[in-house]
């Protein structure tokens, strides 16, 4: 079985489901013979040719207006938005169209369609570069937002994406990108959209995270099981529709939640995931439900990056702190 | 010395001059008497459906509606030039191509009424409904064309909005690809001469709209559009070029919009009566029947037939319009996802049961 990192896997996901089906075709600002700017669609251009992998001009509401056109009239488009700061104008045909097409023609105009963009901060990059707007998107009805956050979940979470029926966001947590490695099976398994994975059973807190934050909370759960932490680790995975049950399951069982995210506090995902256990669970809780969020404040630039982007210690601090309350 | 790089033209193509008089020779279909009133029927049509839409609005018994009285023209030509194989991608402005296309008049009526049943066409399943969100309908006809050319499929995209719709960046960017890739899409404006309050010369210091498709690298060009000949002739041409992979182009239909923006605007804010009256004098339906009595023997009686038809046919959508019972609440969710997540059902529950 071969060892893959994130990018890797994303790569394999999509000539796999090239493969499968000549309707998949893929489009984007340097996909081609460039292979994108993280090369996700390396090699594809050569493979599949030039009409199934196709460089755009540099035009975002094209980019997503051409996919919601062509998936209403047979084809699957996987369409890549170079980085998620960019992804503004492709909101509109997103909102206004691929959401809704379905439910507007009663069934009679579909969309099958993935827009997948790299998000996220940590590595570096440019203003515009590092921002996580999973949350914005998750608030139009009618999408699926899915983000991965180990190689093998990205391998089998784009698969599942390229064969729904409908419109799905896949977000790619890009400081995973090439972070680390794992077995990933070229089957062509798909993993279910709608899931979350419990990725380690615990019975004293439940810890609920996504995307590049699911490295930083692993590490803090080793560091809390030294202290005798007992951590209920939850990859969510797909962001919309909210796996409800599962996050709810957990925290009847171990009464604490922390939720771990990169955007934002304000209207992030944590608040809705917090609410739901507040209406839901609340004679199972035992502490407060703490969120370890980015900031509300301006994604900053690269020298100040590191202080915005939630890290062990504080995930650590949060989780003690949920421990302790009494 | 500077040297010459590139230039242009545009021009503008008529067959019927605003008293309906043959400007030079009319193309081959346009000589035939039952194609013509097979055209002016659908135009006598369209605006039987749209001063009954006004007064239903009027009556609160339709939501807010868009005319498209003076501009019947260009729904019809555009649509009569289209077959099967074609994708129509309209505004919310063109019913008279719709209904050309087999959109019926309850569908229309349902639709304009609230209920998205209407966009679930029994026939011309293929095409798009009506788009809201002014020139985002530009991107996704170029991505319909994207799939006739990668799956072999005959038929071209035909994409209309309005002359403020140019403005936006959907426009440049469609246009652009349709250049770039050499897609098959008819880009069609219906040149109404506003966007709300917003006029024309407002909009843009362009000299004509179809100058915009040559930055593109597309062919532009203007054309009467209260002259349905005309923009038949040059739609099924532009439609010629596309099918026999020669690309795209833009058509800029003049024409004017002599009725509100829509129900719920009152244009007497922002224009003067003497302007519209002016533009009566161009209108289309005149023109054609004018052309039919002087040329093709239409009676009194044909006339008068023709608009009693119309009118029953309208009343009888109207009814059938007015007799059918909304959808239950959990309709907005049925067709929201193919396979519907878990939240949903309880959603559903909670709108059908309160
Ligand atoms: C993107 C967008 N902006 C604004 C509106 C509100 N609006 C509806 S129609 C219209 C004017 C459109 O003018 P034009 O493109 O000339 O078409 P017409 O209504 O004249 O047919 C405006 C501003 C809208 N529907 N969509
Ligand atoms: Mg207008």
């Amino acid at each position: 079985m071969a060892e893959l990192t994130m990018i890797e896997a994303i790569r394999a996901a999509l000539s796999r489901a090239m493969e499968e089906d000549p309707d998949i075709i893929i489009f984007g600002e340097d996909v081609g013979i460039d292979g994108g700017v993280f090369r996700a669609t390396d090699g594809l251009f050569q493979r599949f040719g030039s009409s199934r992998v196709r460089d755009t001009p540099l035009s975002e509401a094209l980019i997503a207006g051409m996919a919601v056109g062509a998936a209403a009239h047979g084809l699957r488009p996987v369409a890549e938005i170079q980085f998620t700061g960019f992804i503004y104008p492709a909101l509109d045909q997103m909102a206004n169209h691929a959401s809704r097409l379905r439910n507007r023609t009663r069934g009679r105009l579909t969309c099958p369609m993935v827009l997948r963009a790299p998000y996220g901060g940590g590595i570096k990059a440019p203003e515009h570069h590092s921002e996580s707007i999973e949350a914005l998107l998750a608030h139009i009805p009618g999408l699926r937002v899915v983000i991965p956050s180990a190689p093998a979940r990205a391998y089998g979470l784009l698969l599942a994406a390229i064969r729904d029926p409908d419109p799905v966001v896949f977000l790619e947590p890009k400081r995973l990108y090439r972070s680390t490695s794992e077995a990933v099976e070229d089957t062509g398994e798909a993993l279910p959209l709608d899931k979350a994975f419990v990725l380690q059973e615990g019975t004293d807190l439940t810890i609920v995270t996504w995307g590049a934050m699911v490295k930083d909370v692993t590490e803090a759960t080793l560091q809390l099981a030294e202290s005798g932490i007992s951590v209920e680790l939850i990859d969510l995975a797909t962001l919309k529709p909210i796996d409800r049950a599962t996050i709810r399951a957990s925290v009847e069982k171990t009464g604490r939640c922390v939720i771990v995210h990169e955007a934002p506090l304000t209207a992030g995902l944590g608040a809705e995931i917090s609410a739901d256990l507040a209406e839901h669970c609340l004679t199972s809780l035992l502490a407060p439900i703490k969120r370890v969020t980015g900031f509300d404040t301006v994604m900053p630039y690269l020298r100040l990056e590191a202080h915005y982007m939630p890290d062990t210690a504080r995930i650590m601090d949060a989780a003690r702190n949920v421990m302790e309350f009494s | 010395m500077p040297t010459r790089s590139a230039g242009f033209q545009i021009s503008c193509s008529a067959f019927l001059d605003a008293a309906g008089k043959p400007i030079g020779d009319l193309p081959e279909f346009a000589r035939n008497k039952d194609t013509l009133v097979a055209l002016y029927s659908a135009m006598v049509k369209t605006r039987t459906f749209d001063s009954k839409a006004i007064a239903l609005q009027r009556t609160g018994q339709l939501g807010t509606y868009a005319s498209s009285l003076g501009q019947e023209a260009i729904g019809v030509g555009v649509a009569s030039a289209m077959t099967d194989d074609d994708v129509f991608l309209p505004s919310f402005r063109e019913h008279g191509a719709q209904l050309w296309r087999g959109v019926s008049l309850k569908e229309l009526f349902l639709y304009w009424g609230g209920d998205e049943r209407g966009n679930d066409f029994a026939k011309s399943r293929q095409d798009f409904p009506v788009c809201i969100p002014v020139a985002s309908q530009f991107p996704q006809a170029a991505g319909v064309a994207l799939a006739k050319v990668q799956k072999g499929d005959p038929g071209a995209a035909v994409v209309v909005a309005g002359d403020g719709a140019t403005s936006k960046g959907d426009f440049y960017e469609a246009m652009n690809v349709v250049g770039a890739w050499n897609l098959p899409v008819v880009f069609v404006i219906n040149n109404n001469q506003w966007a709300i309050s917003v006029p024309r010369e407002d909009q843009t210091a362009a000299k004509t709209l179809a100058q915009k498709a040559i930055a593109c690298g597309i062919p532009g060009e203007q054309v009467d559009g209260n002259d349905v000949i005309a923009v038949q002739a040059i739609v099924a041409r532009a439609l010629t070029r596309a099918r026999a992979g020669k690309g795209g182009m833009l058509i800029e239909c003049l024409s004017y919009r002599l009725g509100d923006h829509t129900t719920a605007d009152d244009a007497s804010r922002y224009r003067e009566d003497a302007e519209v009256s002016a533009h009566w004098q161009q209108e289309p339906l005149v023109r054609l029947r004018n052309h039919l009595v002087a040329t093709h023997g239409w009676t009194k009686e044909d006339e008068q037939l023709l608009l009693r038809t119309c009118k029953e046919e309208v009343e009888v959508a109207t009814d059938t319009y007015l007799a059918t019972a909304p959808e239950p609440a959990r309709a907005m969710f049925d067709t929201l996802f193919a396979k519907a997540p878990a939240d949903i059902a309880a959603f559903a529950e909670e709108a059908e049961n309160g």
